[in-house]
């Protein structure tokens, strides 16, 4: 697919997304806020596990470290979107101290290591109750306009926020740092040899990784008026916005948005008709994936998903 | 504080961990695969006891050995059909194909049993050892875990297949080399990790209510037993257990309940930058 | 002009000492060839030269910078180069990417498409410009020794540092390879070359190291070192070494 496909498509599904206000219902339009702001954290996401191939399990840190940030900045006075820009900042900084150490690890320690900073974060955001009030979790001020009007200026900010993702993603995949991001996935003792310097940016697609996560944080924490330990550092949020990605296509550009919009829309279908069952089915589909989508929707090649299911059912060589 | 009864109790809360954690390090240094259904297969080992105890009245011991066998095939079956396809995958893949199993058995723990806890009741009282007292229960409990244990320790040192999943472990390309059936290898691992997954369950049936919420905790502990202690072996597990029982005691005592499990998880990430190899220095692939 | 010294230099793992108390320098320009039985430890000293391990003790300067301490990225970046035993490259690029990888980095090029084109020539240098497109997984070995080649050049090395670049090549090929080495050098490149094959060495160097067990043993010409008693008790064991000896002295 050439780049101007890739860059027309992206535009339509933006243009698709923000019209919902005009022809949809109000469910609808929430469903959309919802796809841009996981299509934002996948495109996040996709500079550490896609492009530099390290597993982060760590979204869900940002992005509950965003809605505190957002919130405690907002509940002493700041406004909002500086709230939002100050909550940006510090996440971002977390990161890059953060990954200057935990970047030394690899494969499943990484990825463990990433896991246990989510829970770190969260517990002692729940235990510190004098600051961000625990377990009973904090309330922000609401916004004025009925659950209606905010549903439809959040999809403007987080529609925003994914356009920015996006644009930030097509500049690093065509400039020097994808390029040594990507030398650094396929052998990174090799690209240390060739010049890059891997520390320096494992940590920059780590922040980057990181940035967007703490916006959206701080700017769901305005929207929803209301955020706690549990729901803001949930588990799951950092095992699905990968999935997404690994659905889409990791390291491509358009991959993560494809994945999220196939991945929620799917899980709108289950929620909707399977509601005791839908994360059961999502487990199931996330097998699936694992077995016949290896390189993601966008890495589909028809043939090879054949043969692999061709393959469950008789022990047959592949084709030489 | 009385020291002596925090200790106690770390050491006796240690073994508990062990038990919890050996399958799943066991698991995760001889297929290289992070479980993470293994939580899960901790509350169902719990559930199936639960169920015999108040359905059928069979007593939980008896359960034991049933529930451990049921257990190792279902373990050995998933291995083979599903697992075995992403061994030598990427992290990312086979973590989140466990985790995508884990999501199915998960669920259909929380329809078919609900999640409302279940507590095995068995009212056995306490043992009171010079001053230290301890319930007879958790007592039991950490007899039967030490008495598993060490059954496996036994069977991974003496027994022909413990030699050949240790050389597994080792170099999996050299024992296949030396007519070492590493498929078979791999499945009977994952069995015995969902064995002994499925024994603490029951284990713990005695002791702790059994709720599918548990589950996430649980696997937290397990891999922090791993990291702490080393992997892919039981004196990994034994060691990682009681020091992360040991702390949890006494940091429960110094700051509190609520703050025990954020300093186990601190003392990991500690560890897994200074030393991953844990106390046991036993790496797991990375 | 001396380009690269080791200065007393010595490593350590753990009770294995790998290298010894090592001290040799380089002349811009020079053809310096490093000999030595299996476990000599040639490897590892290239290892301490570009930055993959860190000495345990003495110094390695660089155009009169001490460069110790240096990472492997900022080795490339200085101008010493090395290609490797095995061959590495990033599987999933094609040739002429993996080249322009290391244009863009080591060779320190501003841009992408400079990196491609600095890329294009030396592929065309090292004769792989058909397979520019090709995946690198897909090169022959010999293919894949001239692809580190290109990479090495890609970085406007100073000083060049040649691994067994040789090693399961066919004799056709192993001349091909000696051509390419011989041009590198007119360009002014200082090289040093790890070899087993003597013909190699005999044809290429102008100077010869020996190292065994971590220690430099010997340091002349070819002729010298093939005559050179410790030289050859170290490849052939101390019998045979006195026997020649005696029979030199008879003969």
């Amino acid at each position: 697919m050439s780049r101007r496909t890739q860059y027309l498509l992206f535009a339509l599904w933006v243009i698709l997304l923000a019209s919902t206000p005009l022809w949809a219902s109000n469910y609808v339009v929430r469903l959309a806020v919802t796809i841009a702001m996981f299509t934002a954290l996948t495109l996040s996401w996709n500079f550490i596990g896609g492009f530099t191939g390290y597993p982060s399990f760590s979204t869900a840190a940002f992005f509950g470290l965003g809605c505190y940030a957002g919130a405690l900045s907002e509940r002493a006075g700041v406004p909002m979107l500086l709230a939002w820009g100050i909550a940006t900042l510090v996440v971002g900084a977390f990161a890059a101290a953060l990954g200057a150490i935990i970047l030394r690890l690899k494969g499943h320690y990484f990825a463990i290591g990433s896991i246990g900073v989510v829970e770190v974060v969260r517990l002692v955001i729940s235990s510190w109750g004098s600051l961000t009030g625990g377990g009973d979790g904090l309330n922000l001020p609401l916004l004025a306009g009925g659950p209606n009007v905010v549903a439809r200026i959040f999809l403007a900010v987080m529609l925003a926020i994914m356009i920015v993702t996006f644009l930030i993603t097509v500049v690093v995949d065509r400039s020097r740092l994808g390029f040594g991001l990507r030398c650094i996935q396929q052998n990174e003792d090799a690209a240390n040899m060739a010049g890059v310097n891997v520390t320096l940016y494992k940590v920059i697609a780590f922040t980057l990784s990181a940035l967007f996560c703490g916006t959206i944080g701080a700017a769901y924490a305005s929207w929803t008026g209301y955020i706690d330990p549990s729901d803001s550092f949930s588990i799951l949020m950092s095992i699905k916005v990968p999935v997404m990605c690994l659905l889409g296509g990791p390291g491509t550009i358009l991959g993560p948005v494809i994945g999220t919009a196939a991945f929620t829309l799917l899980e709108e279908v289950f929620w909707a008709n399977f509601l005791d069952y839908n994360r059961a089915i999502l487990g199931v589909v996330i097998v699936i994936l694992i077995f016949f989508l290896p390189g993601g929707l966008l890495g589909l090649s028809y043939r090879d998903a054949m043969a692999r299911i061709g393959g469950m059912f008789g022990r047959t060589k592949a084709a030489a | 504080m009385d020291y002596l009864q925090t200790l106690v109790n770390g050491i006796v809360l240690g073994t508990l961990y062990a038990c919890l954690a050996v399958g799943f390090s066991l698991v995760w240094g001889v297929l290289n695969v992070i479980n993470m259904l293994h939580g899960s297969l901790i509350i169902f080992g719990g559930y199936l006891t639960y169920f015999a105890w108040h359905s059928y009245g069979i007593h939980p011991l008896l359960a034991l050995p049933a529930v451990s066998l049921l257990m190792f095939a279902i373990g050995y079956l998933t291995q083979l059909t599903m697992i075995n396809r992403v061994v030598n995958q990427p992290v990312l893949t086979t973590l989140t194909l466990t985790f995508g199993l884990d999501l199915i058995l998960y669920n259909f723990m929380t329809v078919y049993y609900t999640a409302t806890p279940r507590r095995v009741t068995l009212d056995l009282g306490v043992v009171d050892l010079g001053g230290v007292v301890i319930p007879f229960d958790r007592l039991l409990g950490m007899a039967l875990a030490l008495i598993l244990t060490g059954i496996l320790y036994l069977m991974m040192k003496r027994s022909k297949i413990g030699r050949a999943i240790v050389a597994v472990r080792m170099d999996s390309a050299a024992a296949a080399l030396m007519g070492i059936k590493v498929n078979s290898i791999y499945a009977i691992t994952f069995g015995i990790g969902s064995l002994m997954a499925g024994a603490t369950g029951a284990i713990f049936a005695m002791v702790y209510p059994v709720t599918t919420n548990l589950s996430g905790a649980y696997l937290g502990k397990a891999f922090v037993v791993c990291v702490v202690g080393g992997l892919g072996s039981v004196q990994g597990a034994l060691v990682g257990g009681i020091v992360l029982g040991i702390i949890e005691s006494f940091a429960g005592q110094f700051f509190g309940p609520q703050h025990a499990l954020t300093v186990g998880f601190l003392l990991m990430l500690v560890l897994l930058v200074v030393r991953p190899t844990g106390l046991t220095g036993v790496k797991g692939y990375e | 002009m001396t380009i690269l010294v080791a200065e007393r230099v010595s490593r350590n793992f753990g009770g294995i000492r790998a290298i010894d108390d090592l001290s040799f320098a380089l002349k811009e320009g020079e053809i310096v060839a490093l000999i030595g039985p299996n476990g000599a430890g040639k490897t590892t000293l290239v290892n301490l030269l570009t930055g993959v391990l860190r000495p345990s003790s003495g110094h390695i300067r660089f155009e009169g910078q001490d460069v110790t301490a240096q990472r492997p990225f900022e080795a490339a970046r200085r101008g010493l180069a090395r290609t490797f035993q095995i061959v590495q490259p990033f599987p999933k690029m094609t040739v002429l990417e993996n080249v322009a990888a290391a244009a863009l980095f080591g060779g320190k090029q501003e841009s992408v498409a400079a990196a491609m084109a600095m890329a294009r020539e030396q592929l065309e240098f090292t004769g792989l410009t058909q397979f520019s497109e090709r995946s690198a997984a897909a090169l022959t070995l010999a293919g894949r020794k001239r692809l580190e080649l290109a990479k090495s050049m890609a970085m406007n090395p100073k000083v060049l540092m040649l691994d067994e670049v040789n090693a399961g090549l066919n004799g056709s090929e192993i001349d091909g390879a000696l051509r390419l080495i011989r041009q590198i050098a007119d360009r002014g490149v200082t090289i040093l070359v790890i070899e087993h094959l003597m013909k190699v060495v005999l044809s290429l160097a102008q100077r010869v190291l020996v190292l065994h067990h971590g220690q430099l043993i010997a340091e002349g010409s070819a002729n010298e070192i093939v005559r050179n008693p410790r030289v050859i008790e170290a490849y052939l064991g101390e019998k045979f070494a006195r026997r020649f000896t005696a029979e030199a002295a008879h003969g």
